[in-house]
């Protein structure tokens, strides 16, 4: 018997009666990571690694019945070993590993192969069946290292101090914000907004090392945050207080920024193919690693991605669920 | 290459028109000479013959990818862009060279005498020694089709700051007969092939639009009414003995249309006409979709010229005998523009464009109902005593447009735009009831906001009915008013009419299918226009 089934209320291990990243409420929710597509509110516990229970606490509040595990421990529930395994998404992601009775199932959440720096590193865990995501599922998203990148960002913040622009990049508050504000360090003074800076702190409370930052507050002056780099997230794109910095020139980190109709769509100044997801290198052989023998193919280019599969010798199946809501993958849809 | 490279994202990177321009001059500063002929050609949409057609390009990147076809189809779809999925599904190159543009532009043009093996391999020695962004742009020096966001007025500014010349003499400049191969900059930029003291045209004046009943401009008698003309805004120029059409648009169109030509021979030297460029057949003036026909093209065949003869109506005289007439009164400059169209030999293509005579504002109101019969878009009204202004000035000049048509429609397919809009679905067909069937009428793109495409578009995911490659067919549940300017009878056309210039005039979220307009209404309308 199968490990794992996809429910209407998500994905469900029958035999340790428990959900992974469930939709709808459940009595207990194992959870990969802490964006808002893959940890709801109303769960009557939680399992999830230590630095997402910070995120859990920061979004959802902080009397929930939360239990958390560290990276390769395992733990028993109704006789189905359960451990994490990093996903290297964002700070706390965890591929979660399934094992009953020599059958093992990993369910990766969200994940990306190359070390960002700030979220410990991806690694491939050996599994009869294996969860993927394929938000970047097509042959076009190739990532650049992220160093060459962020040397990319420097140039940019550099030009734009040269013709006295304020420079404000747009990130995911989970995740995208972290790795710049590592990536970047020593270039500036950051200014990040509150949603970002929330979780900067507890990340700092639990131990991550983060180079400092300062929430953007009125008392900030305008000469300051042009000199710094400002951070805000993508629902601030577009609003009134970045038009009313001097000279503004935005930034967006997305991997959606890979493609010109996604940058002109924007109508940012600036894209920077910057992403948390796996590009299709990176899926491919995270997928090999795994030597799964069934791959189920959850959100983004789903049909695209399985059939490549199929035609690799790969079995794999599409499924539906209610991922790909995050920030990130919300930006273009399949 | 890279010099350019850099200029392409720099055009991508801002969508100010002050920071493109920036970015042109800094480019025609700073590039390689023998470059920019080459560029500025590109970017006027002077087209090499491709050396290499696109199925064979697509072919050898998706054998160079390793990647089966219809991936490359489904990346294709996404980018939205041949030349950038080339680019992006391409492994990364494995040595870079450093060669500049013109080199790369000659070697393909060289390409067309070889054989399609050398071409194959002159390609992908080439991607593999250009980076994303530079075979992204060696791809389009293939099509020689390049769109990245500059007009050619937008480029002649630059030149035009970059150089210090006035921008009508780059515009004629450019414009010209020269190959980027036999031209320096130097000579381009200061029109050294043709002679730009005789083209140089006046700035168009404009009209604003009057929103409010004419009665509050006063009394009737101290205004001209014309009717507004629907074709293109033109300028005709003759010194010298040289002939020249300008359009609004500021671009020289003289060659596309034959029929004027015979100016160059009756309108005396030193004389500039404004007026409208018009499709006129049997003295009637021709729906704008017939003149359409004539425009943009490089050969104008017998059938076109039958079809759709081009006339101009002439609204004013801004020079004559050499003399600048713009600040005279519109009463004198008519009158003279009357003697002249009255002594040209060729008579009933070049005439004033006719005087609406009225007595009170109630009586223009209704000729004014009677415009879309002559093919006209209203009234426009100018003061008589004006001067010929520059640009757009509040008060003398003044458009009277009727109001467009409407009909109410249900959408009932949807498929993805391209370029900035790649990703989401934009582009909508739409459809009125005829009994019980759906019979569409029109396509349209725009007039939405990007909130409402976005919830259009999670519409279109989750009601899509059935795939037609890219195109989705919806439930059809989604109720818009179409506003249009003219209908058409049209053989091509399931429905047997065509609307002109639909657009989306607005989302009708209060309306359900079952309230859009039916076929009949449309052909009702067809009839009474006819």
């Amino acid at each position: 018997m199968a490990l794992i089934s996809f429910t209407n209320k998500g994905i469900y291990c029958r035999q340790g009666g428990f959900y992974i990243d469930p939709w709808q409420p459940v009595d207990l929710a194992v959870t990969t990571h802490g964006h808002s597509d893959h940890v709801r509110w109303g769960n009557k516990a939680y399992l999830c690694h230590e630095l997402t229970r910070s995120v859990i606490e920061q979004r959802l509040g902080e009397d929930l019945h939360i239990e958390t595990l560290p990276y390769n421990k395992a733990v028993g529930i109704n006789g189905v070993k359960v451990s994490f395994f990093p996903a290297g998404h964002v700070i706390g992601s965890a591929q979660v590993r399934l094992e009953y009775k020599g059958e093992v199932c990993v369910v990766s959440g969200d994940y990306k192969t190359e070390d960002d720096g700030v979220s410990t590193a991806f690694e491939p865990v050996k599994c009869h069946t294996f969860v993927s995501e394929s938000t970047f599922g097509l042959p076009i998203y190739k990532w650049q290292p992220q160093h060459v990148i962020m040397d990319n960002i420097r140039d940019w913040i550099s030009r734009n101090r040269d013709q006295q622009k304020t420079s404000v990049l747009i990130a995911y508050s989970l995740g995208k914000a972290q790795r710049l504000i590592s990536g970047l360090s020593g270039y500036g003074e950051f200014y990040t907004h509150a949603s970002i800076e929330n979780l900067n702190r507890r990340f700092r409370n639990a131990g991550v090392m983060l180079p400092e930052t300062t929430m953007i507050n009125p008392e900030i002056k305008k000469e300051a945050l042009q000199q710094g780099i400002v951070i805000v997230p993508p629902a601030l794109a577009d609003s009134r207080w970045i038009k009313n910095l001097i000279q503004p020139a935005t930034g967006i980190c997305s991997g959606w920024m890979q493609v010109r109709a996604g940058r002109r769509w924007r109508s940012a100044d600036a894209g920077f193919a910057l992403s948390d997801h796996a590009d299709w290198p990176g899926l491919l052989g995270a997928i090999r690693a795994t030597e799964a023998e069934q791959v189920y193919v959850t959100h983004g280019y789903t049909s695209v991605f399985s059939r490549y599969l199929n035609e690799s010798g790969i079995k794999a199946q599409e499924v539906k669920t209610r991922y790909g809501q995050e920030e990130e993958e919300q930006e273009v849809l399949p | 290459m890279k010099r350019f490279t850099q200029l392409i994202r720099e055009l991508e990177t801002s969508n100010k028109t002050n920071d493109k321009i920036a970015a042109l001059i800094s480019y025609f500063t700073e590039a390689a000479d023998p470059d920019k002929p080459y560029v500025i050609a590109m970017f006027t949409g002077k087209r090499p013959r491709r050396p290499v057609n696109t199925a064979l390009i697509r072919l050898w990147a998706t054998e160079l990818a390793r990647i089966p076809d219809w991936l490359f189809a489904e990346s294709y779809h996404s980018v939205g862009d041949l030349s950038e999925t080339i680019a992006l599904v391409l492994p990364p190159p494995t040595r870079l060279s450093n060669r500049p543009l013109h080199e790369w532009i000659q070697d393909l043009q060289a390409l067309h005498l070889q054989t399609e093996a050398e071409k194959k391999q002159f390609i992908l020695s080439a991607w593999d020694s250009l980076d994303t962004q530079e075979r992204f742009i060696f791809n389009k020096l293939i099509s020689g089709n390049f769109r990245i966001g500059v007009s050619a007025k937008m480029l002649v500014n630059a030149l035009a700051r970059q150089s210090g010349t006035e921008s009508s003499k780059i515009m004629h400049s450019i414009m010209g007969k020269w190959e980027p191969s036999a031209i320096n900059f130097a000579e381009l930029t200061s029109g050294a092939h043709v002679n730009t003291d005789n083209s140089w045209p006046y700035p168009f004046c404009l009209a604003y639009a009057l929103e409010n009943a004419p009665e509050a401009l006063g009394s009737p008698g101290e205004w001209q009414a014309e009717w507004k003309w629907d074709g293109i805004r033109g300028q005709i120029i003759k010194r010298n003995g040289e002939l020249f059409i300008w359009s609004r648009g500021e671009e020289l169109v003289t060659a596309q249309f034959p029929e004027l030509h015979f100016l160059a021979a009756e309108l005396p030297d030193g004389t500039v006409l404004d007026g409208e460029i018009l499709s006129i057949k049997d003295g009637n003036v021709q729906a704008f979709s017939i003149l359409q026909q004539r425009l943009n093209r490089k050969t104008i065949s017998k059938a076109q010229l039958l079809s759709a003869p081009v006339g101009f109506y002439s609204y004013d005289l801004l020079e004559y005998a050499g003399a600048d007439l713009r600040s005279e009164t519109l009463t004198y400059r008519r009158s003279v523009l009357e003697q002249v169209t009255g002594q040209l030999k060729t008579k009933g293509i070049v005439i004033p464009s006719p005087v609406v005579a009225f007595g009170n504002w109630e009586e223009l109101a209704m000729l004014r109902e009677s415009a879309r019969q002559l093919n006209s878009e209203g009234i426009m009204l100018k003061k008589l005593d004006s001067l010929y202004h520059a640009g757009r000035n509040r008060g003398d000049w003044w458009k009277w447009k009727i109001n467009p048509y409407t009909v109410d429609t249900v959408m009932i397919y949807a498929q993805k735009g391209s370029g900035r809009r790649a990703g989401y679905y934009t582009d909508y067909t739409f459809a009125v009831r005829d009994g019980d069937q759906l019979i569409t009428v029109a396509k349209a793109y725009s007039g939405l906001t990007d909130k409402e495409i976005k919830e259009v578009n999670s519409f279109v995911l989750k009601n899509a009915v059935e795939k037609f490659g890219p195109v989705r067919t919806v439930k059809p549940e989604l109720v818009f008013e179409i506003a249009f300017e003219g209908i058409a009878e049209s053989k091509r056309h399931k429905a047997g009419l065509a609307l002109r210039f639909p657009r989306i005039a607005r989302w009708r979220k209060d309306k359900k299918a079952d309230e859009i307009n039916t076929l009949d209404d449309l052909r009702q309308l067809l009839h009474s226009t006819l």
